[in-house]
């Protein structure tokens, strides 16, 4: 956010609701927190795999996934602070360069779970720059709805890896509970994908 | 690079074990699974910054269909603590192989406080351990490993003791 507290801030609901209506087949792993609410708020899908904690593991989440399923688009819907802790994954994704992973972060420059402290990217912290500085050549930043419609074509032509920050506002809309149950994620999201249990 | 016959032997197991994601922080102890990792069109070689990370490339490689392994350094276990709770909440399946150091012929001390903890840490955060310290058992340990993990769903840690990967040749002033 940083640079940037000028620009207009997107209701993050919205955004979310009209990102997951544009990408109805996409694989999507959400990062803990207001994320997952949001995922969930905009309508439950087998294919989402919703993250209450591992701080971090967002997008290492959505390398190995997009890796073992290279012919589905992948998203990794996240928040500032998640993105941050879990900052180095964002080199393996520059390394490995897989074309179907697609990172979103929804960016309100501040810790939204725990009291609205401001993150780094209220103080200092580009994660655009971040993400193009770990080699993710394709990078945008999202200030309106209707640019939901660009990253959704370059989330279904798999010709990423993409990165998108995306302003959001610095609010805390009625929290959406997800099913808490990994086990059950985990089933449910590979039933989804025809794999059977072990 | 140090090409024994135990670690052409942990490739070997990891490749007919249907293995198809080799996560790594690079060590010397795992250099001939990386290098073959890399040239094998049917794994895809990750290379990490820290190995918290591989622990969520494994788990969602499970999500995916593929089996996947984290090659770390003992060292490593350390950062991977609270990664290590998305194994106990999901029950991914889980198979990481470490390399000791910090316990056989250190020149090193401060290999020794990770070293010394690395099997009660990874126990601690309800990982079941096996350990190789001779060549000749690497293979059928890692392969009774896989089996625990992938046909099981446990979450297997292997150490790989630093007797097997020997002294390290420092060459100091």
């Amino acid at each position: 956010m940083s640079a940037l507290s000028a620009a207009p801030a997107l209701d993050r609901r919205a955004f979310v609701a009209a990102l997951v209506a544009g990408v109805p087949e996409a694989l999507i792993v959400s990062g803990l927190g207001s994320p997952s609410y949001d995922l969930f708020a905009a309508g439950d899908r087998e294919l989402n795999f919703y993250l209450w904690g591992a701080m971090g593991a967002a997008v290492p989440i959505g390398l190995g996934l997009a890796l073992a399923q290279p012919d589905r688009s992948v998203v990794v819907l996240t928040g500032d602070g998640e993105q941050l802790m879990g900052v180095g994954s964002l080199a393996a994704v520059g390394a490995r360069r897989p074309g179907n992973l697609s990172i979103v972060v929804l960016d309100n420059g501040h810790y939204g779970e725990t009291g609205m402290q401001p993150s780094h990217t209220s103080l200092g912290t580009d994660l655009v720059a971040v993400a193009r500085g770990f080699g993710i050549a394709d990078t945008l930043r999202v200030t309106t709805v209707p640019a939901v419609a660009g990253l959704r074509d370059r989330i279904l032509a798999r010709s990423g890896p993409t990165f998108a920050q995306v302003l959001i506002r610095a609010d805390d809309p009625p929290r959406t509970f997800p099913p808490r149950d990994g086990v059950h994620l985990k089933n449910r999201f590979r039933g989804a994908l025809g794999l059977l249990p072990f | 690079m140090v090409e024994d016959a135990w670690q052409k032997e942990v490739f070997d197991v990891l490749k007919q074990g249907g293995v198809r994601q080799i996560a790594f922080v690079p060590d010397a102890g795992h250099a001939y699974a990386i290098n073959e990792a890399e040239h094998d069109p049917d794994i895809a070689a990750i290379l990490l910054t820290s190995e918290q990370e591989g622990v969520g490339v494994v788990c969602g490689a499970w999500l995916g269909g593929q089996r996947a392994v984290l090659l770390m350094q003992s060292s490593g276990v350390g950062n991977c603590i609270n990664m290590f709770s998305l194994l106990e909440n999901c029950r991914f399946p889980f198979l990481t192989l470490v390399t000791m150091r910090g316990e056989y012929a250190e020149f090193n001390p401060w290999q020794s406080p990770m070293g010394r903890r690395t099997q009660a840490a990874l126990e601690l955060m309800g990982i079941r351990v096996y350990r190789a310290d001779q060549a000749g058992e690497v293979g059928e340990v890692i392969r009774a490993a896989a089996d625990s993990a992938f046909l099981a769903g446990e979450q297997v840690a292997v150490l790989l003791g630093q007797r097997l990967i020997g002294r390290k040749n420092w060459k100091g002033n």
